[in-house]
């Protein structure tokens, strides 16, 4: 599709003036965006940056190198993407069942799909708290088999896989509904078997948004604080994740630690940020293009 | 060519790999949605009906929900204004730096809760940039009412915006053309051709902005400073329950949250099925 060609081409032609479109509003609405991103995102947000550079370089590395703040990174990143896997496998499961099957209640699942983007992340929280804890609904059971869950690692595993569950299903479902079933009979009358059919045929097309989802939900589970701070347990190097640890450092009024930490940690978010749009476009490329108009 | 379009036996799975599937999916979701879900009520109502309503209508209770429903009142609104204006100039221009536009109304969805509230104190906080003059004007953000709503409005900013602007550029512009064409003027064509035909998706958005309006933990627990009776909101109420063991009271909070929730889930129920209408999100 590149190539130096159609670069020439585009030098050649003559260029015509820039057209916006043919409808009024766009100063307005522009200049009433660009405002209030400022004022409620860029500002605000350039305030950490420039609260961790009144550190100086030596001091920032130390916090940033903390045994303390190390433990959080890591058990941040591996919990957030551990749950972001599960969500992967069975996010891809829930929606094939929900767009190939038909079940009873098949809509009242699907629309339950979405209970983790509604439900307040504090009650997620003491729900499952609750529902771990050595005598809780599962957590009876649970723990005489030696597994615990509540004030555990695997606690906040758990807690992050119900914050990111609906972000899999949501981005593969309208790709599978999309899908043109002659493609598979195609591929079957050309003897493929079932299981050439998904890898070859299907997954090629699920993995894009698949990916994206998965990308979603890691970005959403290593912010994530309200469902996590009640079943984490919060030991220091063991099950404090970062988002607590910025939030003990305010409370003790060391906002240059606690911006130095949020900073890295917003890097991070940036690079996934740039990531997830990168995935979207791709694969709304490869989506057959919508009528417009 | 088209003699036989009764699905191929050959393209679904046996019965036996159907059930499984759909069994494995539906164990998957009842453990991590139905179980919690079902713990809210039946711990709410545990201690009985007349302890649940006592734990609801207690004075910290009521001043919680007023607070919520203020938060909520001034950063619906707000987003909403945001969210027409940025898909609008998103969907129907064409100008350069779209994408990083897209990127940057997703920025507040990457940033956690934490470091939301944590930049509005690094701002308005005593020791904070505008502190001092703030305190000497005896105006209150952070601890107070305005800080927790900016907090809200930045956690809550992408929500009607990413809502609307599928909706809007798939419609394409030709009808509102159409109209400028015939002489109506631009506020009359945004009103009458472009709002009722985005009204499902515009309703969605606001009401899922909402619920997390009402719902936000993480970066109103920063600026709150959970002075009780005066700026907890119902999230940081039922923590303070939670933490203070009297769980059942602090599930009866939960509950009016989690109903708030549900009723987010059907009236999107409601709305698609009316509209026939598929979003992403």
């Amino acid at each position: 599709m590149a190539g130096t060609g159609i670069g020439m081409s585009q030098a050649k032609r003559p260029r015509r003036k820039v057209k916006r479109g043919n409808l009024p509003g766009f100063g307005l609405s522009m200049g009433f965006t660009l405002l209030y991103l400022s004022l409620i995102v860029l500002i605000p947000l350039s305030a950490v940056f420039l609260k961790s550079a009144s550190l100086t370089w030596d001091a920032f590395w130390n916090v940033i190198t903390d045994p303390r703040t190390l433990a959080a990174y890591r058990l941040s990143l591996v919990a957030s993407l551990v749950a972001a896997s599960v969500n992967v496998v069975f996010g891809v499961l829930v929606a094939w069942v929900l767009e190939r099957y038909d079940f009873p209640g098949r809509r009242l699942v699907d629309a339950m799909v979405d209970l983790p983007f509604a439900l307040p992340t504090a009650v997620a929280g003491i729900a499952l708290a609750s529902i771990y804890s050595g005598n809780g609904w599962l957590g009876r059971y649970l723990e005489p088999l030696g597994l615990k869950v509540a004030y555990t690692p695997l606690g906040i595993m758990v807690a992050l896989t119900f914050i990111g569950l609906p972000f899999v299903v949501r981005t593969v479902q309208p790709v599978l509904a999309g899908l043109d079933a002659e493609i598979e009979e195609a591929a079957v009358s050309l003897g493929a078997t079932r299981g050439q059919l998904f890898r070859r045929v299907l997954l090629p097309e699920i993995a894009p948004a698949a990916a994206t989802g998965f990308v979603l939900a890691f970005a959403r589970a290593l912010g994530e604080y309200g469902s996590v701070i009640f079943i984490a347990g919060n030991l220091p190097m063991r099950s404090e994740i970062t988002p607590l640890l910025i939030m003990i450092k305010l409370e003790q009024y060391d906002y240059a630690g606690a911006t130095a930490i949020a900073s890295v940690f917003l890097s991070v978010s940036f690079a996934l940020l740039l990531t997830i749009n990168f995935l979207t476009l791709r694969y709304n490329r490869m989506l057959p293009a919508e009528p417009v108009g | 060519m088209s003699s036989n379009r009764a699905p191929l036996a050959a393209t679904t799975e046996s019965p036996w790999v159907r059930r499984l599937l759909i069994g494995t999916a539906l164990g998957f979701l009842g453990l991590f949605l139905l179980v919690p879900l079902a713990l809210v009520f039946v711990k709410a109502f545990e201690e009985g009906t007349a302890a649940y309503w006592a734990a609801v209508r207690t004075p910290e209770a009521l001043s919680a929900v007023r607070l919520t429903l203020s938060a909520a009142a001034f950063a619906v609104p707000i987003n909403l204004l945001f969210g027409l204006a940025a898909a609008w100039a998103i969907a129907k221009f064409r100008f350069s730096g779209k994408n990083l536009l897209i990127t940057l109304i997703d920025v507040p969805f990457a940033v956690s809760p934490v470091i939301a509230g944590m930049m509005f104190v690094l701002l308005f906080g005593l020791h904070g940039w505008l502190g001092p003059w703030l305190f000497d004007h005896d105006w209150k953000v952070i601890f107070a009412l305005p800080g927790i709503v900016l907090a809200t409005i930045f956690v809550t900013a992408p929500m009607i915006a990413r809502e609307l602007l599928p909706l809007l550029q798939s419609q394409g512009s030709a009808e509102e053309e159409a109209a400028l064409t015939l002489g109506a003027s631009g506020w009359q064509t945004f009103t009458r051709i472009s709002l009722p035909k985005i009204r499902w998706g515009l309703l969605y958005g606001v009401i899922l902005c909402n619920a997390r309006a009402m719902g936000e933990f993480g970066a109103v627990s920063v600026v709150s400073g959970h002075i009780r009776g005066l700026t907890n909101t119902l999230p940081l109420h039922v923590e303070i329950l939670y933490n203070e063991y009297a769980f059942s009271a602090a599930f009866a909070v939960a509950s009016l949250l989690t109903l708030l929730a549900l009723v987010t889930l059907v009236v999107k129920s409601l709305i698609e099925w009316r509209a026939g209408l598929r979003s992403l999100r």
